[in-house]
């Protein structure tokens, strides 16, 4: 039971008519219940990926065998509607919820008392963790999360993250997370995968033995040793352009 | 409440007018209250009232559910839009009386080819309306309908008709009116009963107080629906957007 994404080509029209091409011959393994992270400036195809794997975009030749299982996904913006208030989203979802289950929910993201709140009523902050709530609630077994703490001011960004370290740590599935940011990466994933290029491709990996909440002491350590792994990849990839 | 104000002014002033320009002119409120106290008396108001309310419902209802599926269709296929828009363009120019004789000529003077005529008539509008609700979907939310594989009527329930909401009132508000004034020159042409075949006798014998007492109740009857059901519909509809920060 594994993730096996391997993408032949996918191109991206641009609104000019023209075509960029986004992957070739890209190809990504992961085993069942790794939290790996997608680690890449912002426009390298992460989000591509994401869709690819979640199975919204199929424009693309190539082949994506997914685990069986459900899948769940939080967006970068976070997608609730509007017209419903906390609760109802996430009923909408997983109608097979208990009270019970929605009400320790709710409260893992910090969201007691929130539940009759509308999407508009929530700072940026709240419905994100909403959305993460929602992308819970489902009990995935495949978890995508697109830069979930994008926009975020740093306190929120970091109580957020441990919020999300807990949750994933509390149930088994793989997870994949596409983030920017170095520090999200070596927080929440035990493989990091460099992406870069174009098309994209995966520079480097990086894989983490400490357990996720032993790794505050080890932080400066991780955070250098992935710095050089990230700043070598860009530095390959930028002297060894690929062709296509 | 100005609302209301509102309509007690337009009262006075049709008196004024009424009592500046004479009764060969204009009739006023009072002489259009004793036509309608005449009416209801002999009982042809609540006929010809019924009949043609009937016509209108029923033109109404066909209309948009019509209307409303072909515009969701070509709001969601480019290339079906792209065949029947000048259709639409055409249908939306050809005036409502040449559809209402067409429809007189093709399936004789019956109920049926008011149903036709009306509703023809409420198609176009209808759909161009629906067709942007479609064309403003938010494709994001599709993305995470499908991602989360909900079942196709939840999905519709929660997520796409909400959006639509607007747009359905919207179209509603403006085709009960223009509905209503079709279904009088559909009954005028070629039915012998309803609103619309009492003002023809009203012209014919140019009983101003009569034409007076069936428009006035009518146009009456619009306000009140406008204000009872379809404002507080279109309020409700968009009442989460009040939720906003």
């Amino acid at each position: 039971m594994r993730l096996d994404v391997s993408i032949a080509q996918k191109t991206y029209r641009l609104a000019d008519g023209g075509a960029r091409r986004l992957f070739d011959n890209f190809t990504l393994r992961l085993e069942a219940g790794t939290i790996a992270a997608l680690l890449g400036p912002s426009g390298c195809g992460k989000s591509s990926l994401l869709r690819m794997i979640a199975g919204l975009d199929r424009d693309f030749s190539g082949a994506i065998d997914r685990p069986a299982g459900r899948i769940s996904m939080a967006f970068q913006e976070p997608r609730l509607l509007a017209w419903r208030n906390v609760e109802d989203n996430l009923r909408l979802v997983a109608p097979e919820l208990s009270q019970d289950e929605l009400k320790a929910l709710l409260a893992a993201f910090e969201l007691d008392g929130r539940g009759q709140d509308y999407p508009g009523q929530l700072s940026l902050g709240l419905a994100r963790r909403a959305a993460l709530a929602r992308a819970f609630a489902v009990k995935p077994d495949l978890l995508l999360l697109d830069e979930p703490f994008a926009s975020l001011d740093r306190g929120l960004h970091e109580r957020l993250r441990d919020k999300l370290s807990e949750r994933i740590a509390g149930r088994a599935m793989t997870v994949i997370v596409a983030t920017h940011d170095i520090e999200d990466a070596l927080r929440l994933a035990d493989r990091i995968f460099f992406i870069g290029g174009a098309p994209a491709r995966i520079l480097n990996r990086f894989d983490i033995a400490a357990p996720r909440e032993a790794r505050s002491p080890l932080m400066p350590q991780l955070r250098a040793q992935a710095q050089q792994i990230q700043d070598e990849a860009t530095a390959e990839a930028v002297a060894r352009p690929v062709t296509s | 409440m100005s609302r209301f104000l509102s309509l007690c002014l337009f009262v006075v002033i049709w008196q004024v007018a009424a009592m500046t320009l004479g009764a060969h002119y204009l009739v006023g409120p009072d002489a259009t209250l004793a036509a309608i106290h005449r009416e209801i008396r002999s009982g042809d108001m609540m006929f010809a009232f019924g009949v043609t309310l009937a016509r209108s419902l029923a033109g109404f209802s066909l209309g948009m559910l019509v209307g409303s599926a072909l515009g969701l269709a070509l709001g969601r296929s480019q290339a079906l839009d792209r065949l029947i828009d000048p259709w639409l363009v055409i249908a939306l120019n050809t005036p409502a009386l040449v559809v209402i004789i067409y429809a007189y000529i093709w399936v004789g003077l019956t109920e049926t080819a008011v149903l036709a005529a009306v509703t023809l008539n409420k198609i176009p509008t209808t759909a161009i309306t629906l067709r942007e609700g479609a064309r403003a979907l938010d494709s994001r939310l599709d993305d995470m309908a499908a991602l989360f594989v909900l079942p196709r009527w939840r999905r519709w329930r929660h997520v796409v008709a909400p959006q639509l909401a607007p747009y359905f009132a919207a179209s509603a508000r403006g085709g009960l009116a223009m509905v209503w004034k079709i279904v009088l020159v559909v009954e005028i042409l070629g039915r012998p009963n309803g609103v619309g075949f009492k003002m023809g006798l009203a012209f014919q014998q140019f009983d101003l107080p009569l034409l007076q007492a069936y428009v006035a109740p009518f146009v009456a009857l619009m306000i009140a629906i406008e204000s009872v059901v379809l404002r507080p519909a279109e309020r409700s509809a968009s009442w989460w957007r009040r939720h906003a920060p």
